[in-house]
């Protein structure tokens, strides 16, 4: 750690180019060798220890090739590379299609929860704890299990009344699911060691914790992805702009700081990022509403045992033309202007991620400095770890998910008629007469034609 | 607590009596108060301080002829009747008094735990951070009592306007409430404090997440029925008192390093004598009799599990009880130790075997959907029901 500190130390005046066209996350990497010298003197090192220094994992080859440039530039090209390579790698899993990235999507949430569980290890010298390691995977594949099977009978619905021990899985599903947690609730009380006790209750907490955050966050992330790739795209997106124009911003204009946790960021950044956001996610909406590889939800065709999306577009996707206000009109002399709903939808997205989404940063960034590490991990060379990269998009999960629940979608209406084909026959009965009546005052049912009784 | 302990280490065969329906989880605690003296060694782990005996002045006075053991047996004894009484009675009371006592419940569990962790770290006076506490209680209870609410009186709350909205955008506004809370977090951060209040973010968090939804499972439990209530609740006693007893009497292979008092001999005379009490208790319900086999048959094999993770809890933090609300027992917590995987349990085992889906919510769900998917799935529906002869066939016409 001392000799990353330095080489951002050492570069100062440079090192802000360092962050080229990568996220302002990077600022709290900057400011934190200057942080660090005022923390050593404030904290307590009595029982924080430090985490060691991991090795520079900068791969072989690009290390050859910058050899003949001074460390801040080598730096500075370390971290542009890498920054180009996961935005192509991006763009090619979203080419690859559905599946892919909910495989990446689950890779992901793998290393994220390794990641701090190594840190929680490493803080806690409780590497050797016995069980410990073993029951932290075992508690991450149940939840993995217990969600997984909850999206995958709703998506799945055909696929899975097919099958028999399918069946049995999923109407069962949450019994097994809790069975499963209850072992590893029982291993975990077996496991107590009489001198372990704490230690053995911070871990089983921490993985708790951190389970909590990562899982149920990428389920979201993947029940949002089922909905229409749009619904996963545009909120990354957002937030990648979102760092890319604040630091940008802060860069050129960046005067007053923003929050102590965060020396580097600065208001100006702040707004001008907000601002740069909101007009890139109109016009990225925009651009990504024309197609329905984006716009269509992903459903799984049992005939061809494929995803498929392929849909009439609902009415977020259609162009409709809205009536700009008297005062707006007066400025621009439009009186209409035709736009995607949607785009009404990535505005209240982009604002979400500006204002509220830099607050995951921070407490990711708190929490780096209570632990004393500088990343979470070494796993991107010149970036640090998964969670470094994703803690903003966490918060905007959740929020994207939200608001799908509340304002767009209604409920799924192949899991409504599983759980009708579940109840008792009366019970179905009664529905099936209270729906031809509402589809009849509808009108799309030919009224009633008299039934002899 | 040294009080306490020498108390325990005296009364050796009074404990016996005095935690009838404590079940050996007292003596336990007595015993391993005692042994626990020789552990001490960490001195990075602060004792918590020790909270004076509050027994009413009541019973003081009244027992106040008798030696100190027998004092003890007799207030343990009363309060223990008192709590039986107090059960029996809000069951008289309703569903809606039980409501409230659940939350109460919750509250007061809620409280323990985070003074506890206010004690170990000393951190009594992070700014913000007993707010914060509070408000994220708050935040998780509203979520979780509007998602009942809603679901349970469906009715109520389409007729009024401001419920409906609430109702309506109920997951947005908690949401919303939530990443209030969060923000408030980030915003407290002090310098000094960092770990200390990631610790406390982190403790709040699993505390809500133990105690809160557990909470709501019973209630949703309560909402099946009274006897998913009560039954589970009773087993869980019995299976205390019972073990207790067959350890007493035939007590003589230890179960479990963790809690030196429980025996082999008394799990199973438990595990037999409360399958015999569901039994007994549900003889003229038939086919709930089933379940409340499979119910016993958990409280008495799994619900102890609860009460050894919280007596490891209890000694990894070097605390004799989780407060002192009641006297002679210790806090809520201590009494409901058990409980909570159990409750989690009923429900688990509810939604998996017993009941389908709740067919007013269906119906909410059927309306709010598309025109177009409200026809296919008119149109399934049709054909489920003709195949299975509930339609007659000339409803083809239709």
């Amino acid at each position: 750690m001392t000799e990353l500190r330095r080489r951002g130390g050492g570069g100062d005046p440079d090192s802000t180019e360092n962050i080229s066209d990568k996220e302002a996350d990077g600022d709290d990497r900057l400011a934190f060798p200057g942080e660090g010298e005022g923390e050593t003197e404030g904290d307590s090192k009595a029982d924080t220890p430090d985490v060691p220094p991991s090795a520079d994992n900068t791969p072989q080859c690009l290390n050859k090739a910058l050899e003949g440039l001074s460390s801040r530039w080598k730096n500075w090209w370390i971290r542009g590379i890498l920054s180009l390579t996961m935005i192509i790698g991006f763009f090619l899993i979203i080419y690859l299609g559905p599946i892919m990235l909910i495989l990446v999507v689950m890779g992901v949430q793998i290393k994220c929860f390794h990641e701090i569980i190594t840190i929680g290890y490493r803080v806690y010298h409780s590497y050797d704890l016995p069980w410990f390691r073993t029951l932290s995977w075992y508690f991450l594949i149940c939840v993995n299990y217990f969600f997984y099977g909850e999206t995958v009978a709703d998506y799945f619905g055909a696929l899975v009344q097919r099958e028999e021990p399918l069946q049995f899985l999923v109407r069962y599903h949450r019994f097994i699911s809790f069975a499963l947690y209850l072992a590893g609730f029982c291993m975990f009380v077996l496991s107590l060691v009489k001198k372990h006790y704490r230690l053995q209750f911070y871990m089983f907490a921490w993985t708790h914790v951190t389970l909590l955050i990562v899982v149920t966050q990428s389920h979201l992330v993947i029940q949002n992805l089922f909905e229409g790739m749009i619904w996963f795209i545009v909120p990354i997106s957002i937030v990648i702009c979102n760092d890319i124009m604040a630091y940008l911003f802060g860069f050129f204009f960046g005067r007053t700081p923003l929050i102590k946790l965060s020396p580097k960021k600065t208001w100006e950044g702040f707004i001008g990022g907000f601002f740069a956001t909101v007009v890139f996610s109109f016009f990225f909406a925009y651009l990504l509403s024309q197609y329905q590889y984006f716009v269509c939800p992903v459903e799984y065709n049992s005939e061809t045992n494929r995803f498929a999306v392929e849909c009439e577009p609902s009415n977020l996707f259609m162009i409709q033309e809205y009536t700009l206000p008297a005062v707006v009109q007066n400025a621009v002399r439009w009186k209409t202007v035709n736009l995607y709903p949607f785009q009404i939808h990535s505005i209240a997205l982009s604002s979400f991620a500006s204002l509220i989404g830099p607050f995951g940063g921070f407490f990711a960034s708190g929490f780096k400095r209570a632990f004393k590490i500088k990343d979470f991990a070494d796993t991107i060379p010149g970036h640090g770890g998964i969670m470094d990269r994703f803690d903003c998009q966490y918060l905007m999960a959740t929020f994207v998910h939200v608001y799908i629940a509340s304002f767009i979608r209604g409920p799924n209406p192949s899991k409504v008629l599983q759980q009708l084909l579940v109840l008792q026959p009366e019970q179905q009965l009664s529905i099936f007469n209270t729906l031809r009546n509402h589809l009849r005052e509808k009108g799309m049912l030919p009224p009633a034609v008299e039934e002899a009784q | 607590m040294t009080e306490l302990r020498h108390r325990g280490a005296t009364d050796k065969e009074l404990q016996h009596q005095n935690s009838e329906d404590k079940g050996s989880e007292t003596e336990a605690k007595e015993r391993d108060g005692a042994s626990d003296n020789e552990t001490k060694a960490d001195p990075g782990v602060p004792e918590v301080s020790v909270t004076a005996d509050d027994t009413p002045e009541v019973l003081n006075k009244a027992l106040s002829g008798l030696s100190s053991r027998w004092k003890n047996w007799w207030v343990r004894g009363i309060l223990t009747l008192a709590m039986i009484s107090f059960f029996f009675f809000i069951i008289y009371l309703g569903p809606m008094v039980l409501m409230m006592i659940v939350l109460c419940v919750q509250i007061k569990c809620f409280h323990e735990i985070i003074m506890i962790g206010y004690s170990v770290y000393h951190s009594y006076h992070l700014p913000w951070f007993r707010t914060l506490s509070w408000y994220f209680l708050l935040c998780v209870n509203y979520f979780f009592y509007g998602e009942t609410v809603t679901d349970y009186f469906f009715t109520l709350v389409q007729r009024e306007e401001p419920l409906r909205i609430l109702s309506k955008y109920h997951r947005f506004i908690s949401f919303a409430l939530y990443l209030t809370g969060f923000c408030m977090f980030v915003l407290s951060l002090v310098k000094k404090h960092y770990r200390l209040q990631f610790y406390m973010f982190g403790w709040t968090h699993v505390t809500l997440l133990i105690v809160v939804t557990q909470s709501h499972l019973i209630i949703h439990n309560l909402f099946e029925g009274m006897i998913w209530f009560i039954v589970p609740i009773s087993c869980v006693i019995c299976n205390d008192i019972m073990a207790y007893m067959f350890g007493f009497f035939f007590g003589r292979t230890p179960l479990i390093k963790l809690s030196p008092k429980k025996t082999w001999e008394g799990f199973i005379g438990g595990f037999f004598s409360t399958i015999v009490f569901g039994i007994l208790t549900t003889v003229k319900l038939y086919p709930f009799q089933i379940h409340s086999i499979a119910l016993s048959s958990f409280a008495s094999i799994m619900g102890p599990f609860g009460g050894f993770f919280a007596s490891g809890f209890k000694r990894a933090f070097k605390i004799k009880d989780f407060a002192n609300t009641i006297p002679g027992h210790g806090g809520i917590m201590d009494r409901f130790d058990c409980q909570y995987l159990m409750a989690t349990f009923v429900n688990v085992y509810i939604a998996s075997f017993i009941r389908g889906p709740n067919p007013s919510k269906v119906i909410q769900q059927l309306l709010a959907l598309r025109p177009d998917q409200q026809l296919h799935i008119f149109n399934s529906l049709k054909a489920h029901l003709t195949e299975k002869g509930l339609l007659p066939a000339l409803e083809e016409a239709a």
